[in-house]
């Protein structure tokens, strides 16, 4: 049996443990934001969050990320030529991650590692040595649907330890091997908390109302999807804002600037989004995608058509319902993907 | 572990102007370190970014071919901030290589087939790769016949007329050069490159086309293709997207669920067809 328990007054010798070898992160209120912080102690911790506001995306793809750096000096013998920084900072542990937030990074690591020989090297080595301890949900949010998504809300896919919340304790399940050695000594759960754990995980899935269907988007053609008539009416109250893929845990898009200061340079990335005209302007001043309808049905084709065509069939969706709730002009993700699934 | 997005430090060897209105310009690249040459191990068809340190990255095919030795040919529009600044650039300046990108040319597929290349503007530079590798004694004896059909405004935009008359002369191609509208001395064709192809009108029997060029030349040479016979499969078409990353990440290049950076940009008409016409 591998399941561990732990009282939550009693999780600062695991927070000691874990804060030897890891920068410590967990969601944490403030205002009336739920955000990621630095966290030490157990008191630091809450336990009545539904998620975060911003997604966790940012431990592993910074919206800003330096890639390269450079002399900035034509004169001098090294100048002008792009080398790789140091990887920076100490590994982190993202402690209380939702399930959903977990499976987005294993969806992202899909993207960002798809050629073994040349994976996305940022992204790697961020990833390789961050330690995600999920939180199920027992009380999944309003927007939830992600027992549609191939997610739910005690699964532990992307996760190095699932915790599942009793109340006054915690069930703790070693997920990958890397986590073992810190939950190694405490003690075994009993059949009662396993079981109890369970009907948690029933009670959640129960309260998920909203679903997606999309056995039509899957199975039509491309061209038939892309061509569907309620595009037309479905992006219509969409100002192409962006919001929804600044907040989605999935959304990896990504453009590379230049930056000088002095003799220092350096190259970055920024989080992009495709709902800007500029995402897809060339320098001709033509545009593939140049008006708002192309624009709107891209962000949905990507995640439910083209990356389960290219990815094994993985969604670029996870069913965290950020985009739903933070849309100012309220369009749900849901309603789209099921009008669209509907011949 | 290989960073992807790490350039290859290359020295501008030469810049050469090489359209009558200046708005091209053919760079030779010299890689700093003999290794880097050795790794980058490219067909014609590919290409790479060209990368300023401070300025930025312009996806651009390469024109040279791997069996002219280890320096590099670009012909580079100056369309953008990136080309712009390389217009600027002189030889002994320092910028970076990163590639190759995409996919070449099905050379192994269409091998023993006859080769037709159609191709418009400057839009010929990979094809330019590809008529030097074909024509090397190493590959020539492995294709037909081999049709070169090339045009561009007026004589002075035409890019590469020096050794397009040395492969008429060798007798190993069949080279038809356009322009647009007539000019007094010119003695070769005139009209659009898809009036030419009709008027070629080449057969489709066991042959292949390879087409690169501005969109109006591709779907005005399309009908008449069609109808000679010739079937999507045995069409093969190099695109182009805005592109940052060149490897499949960043997301904007994509035609349907391929990316033209990674998928691409070699398409045969067949896999369009099936696609949105985002491009």
């Amino acid at each position: 049996m591998l399941e561990k328990i732990v009282f939550k007054d009693k999780l600062d010798g695991l927070l000691d443990k874990l804060g030897r070898e890891y920068g410590l992160f967990a969601p944490v209120k403030d205002g009336i934001h739920t955000v990621w912080t630095a966290v030490f102690k157990a008191g630091d911790l809450d336990w009545n969050f539904t998620n975060t506001d911003l997604s966790p995306k940012g431990f592993l793809f910074p919206q800003t990320e330096c890639m390269l750096v450079f002399e900035n000096d034509p004169g001098s013998t090294e100048g002008m030529i792009l080398k790789q920084p140091e990887p920076e900072d100490r590994p982190k542990a993202l402690f209380n991650i939702r399930p959903c937030d977990a499976k987005a990074f294993a969806v992202l690591d899909l993207v960002f590692e798809q050629d073994p020989e040349k994976p996305d090297v940022y992204w790697k080595e961020k990833r390789g040595k961050t330690l995600l301890l999920g939180l199920a949900c027992n009380n999944p949010c309003p927007a939830c649907f992600c027992t549609s998504v191939n997610c739910g809300p005690h699964h532990t896919d992307g996760l190095d330890i699932l915790m599942q919340d009793l109340g006054d304790r915690l069930l703790l399940t070693p997920v990958s091997p890397r986590a073992e050695g810190f939950i190694s000594d405490l003690d075994h759960a009993s059949e009662k908390d396993i079981k109890l754990a369970s009907e948690l995980e029933q009670k959640a899935v129960g309260m998920i109302k909203g679903r997606v269907n999309m056995e039509n988007i899957q199975a039509g053609s491309i061209i038939d999807v892309f061509e569907h008539s309620a595009w037309e009416r479905l992006h219509e109250s969409c100002i192409n804002c962006g919001t929804c893929t600044f907040y989605c845990p999935t959304c990896h898009c990504f453009d590379i600037q230049d930056e000088t200061s002095g003799v220092y340079g350096r190259r970055v990335r920024n989080w992009d989004t495709c709902m800007s005209p500029l995402f897809t302007l060339h320098a001709s001043g033509h545009n593939p995608r140049g008006g708002k309808l192309a624009r709107f049905r891209q962000r949905f084709m990507h995640k439910f058509k083209y990356m389960p065509f290219r990815l094994k069939g993985a969604l670029g969706c996870v069913g965290c319902g950020r985009c739903t709730q933070k849309c100012p002009v309220n369009i749900d993700v849901r309603h789209v993907v099921n009008k669209i699934n509907n011949n | 572990m290989i960073n992807p997005y790490l350039p290859y430090p290359v020295r501008i060897r030469d810049v050469r102007v090489a359209t009558e209105d200046k708005s091209l310009r053919t760079f030779e690249l010299e890689f700093i370190n003999s290794e880097d040459a050795r790794a980058f191990d490219y067909l014609p068809g590919q290409f790479a970014e060209l990368s300023i340190a401070g300025c930025g990255e312009a996806p651009i095919g390469i024109a040279s071919s791997p069996t002219e030795g280890d320096n590099l040919l670009f012909t580079v529009f100056r369309a953008g901030k990136v080309t712009s600044r390389l217009h600027n650039m002189n030889p002994g300046d320092i910028m970076g290589v990163r590639g190759p990108l995409g996919n070449p040319y099905p050379f192994d597929k269409i091998r023993g087939k006859n080769v037709v290349i159609i191709a418009g503007g400057y839009a010929v530079t990979t094809l330019r790769s590809t008529m030097i590798w074909l024509l090397h004694p190493d590959n020539r004896d492995n294709f037909g016949d081999i049709t070169f059909i090339y045009g561009a405004r007026t004589p002075g935009m035409l890019l590469y007329m020096q050794v397009i008359q040395e492969w008429e002369k060798s007798g190993q191609v069949e080279v038809y050069i356009t322009i647009d509208r007539e000019v007094p001395g010119w003695d070769r064709h005139v009209g659009f490159v898809p009036q030419i192809v009709e008027k070629v009108s080449p057969s489709p029997d066991n042959s292949v086309a390879l087409i690169c060029g501005p969109p109006v030349m591709i779907r005005f040479t399309q009908p008449g293709l069609d109808k000679i016979g010739w079937k999507g499969d045995q069409i093969i078409l190099s695109m182009e997207n805005r592109m940052k990353c060149g490897i499949g990440i960043c997301g904007r290049c994509n035609v349907g669920p391929y990316y033209v950076c990674k998928d691409g940009p070699v398409f045969t008409k067949v896999q369009l067809d099936m696609l949105p016409k985002e491009y």
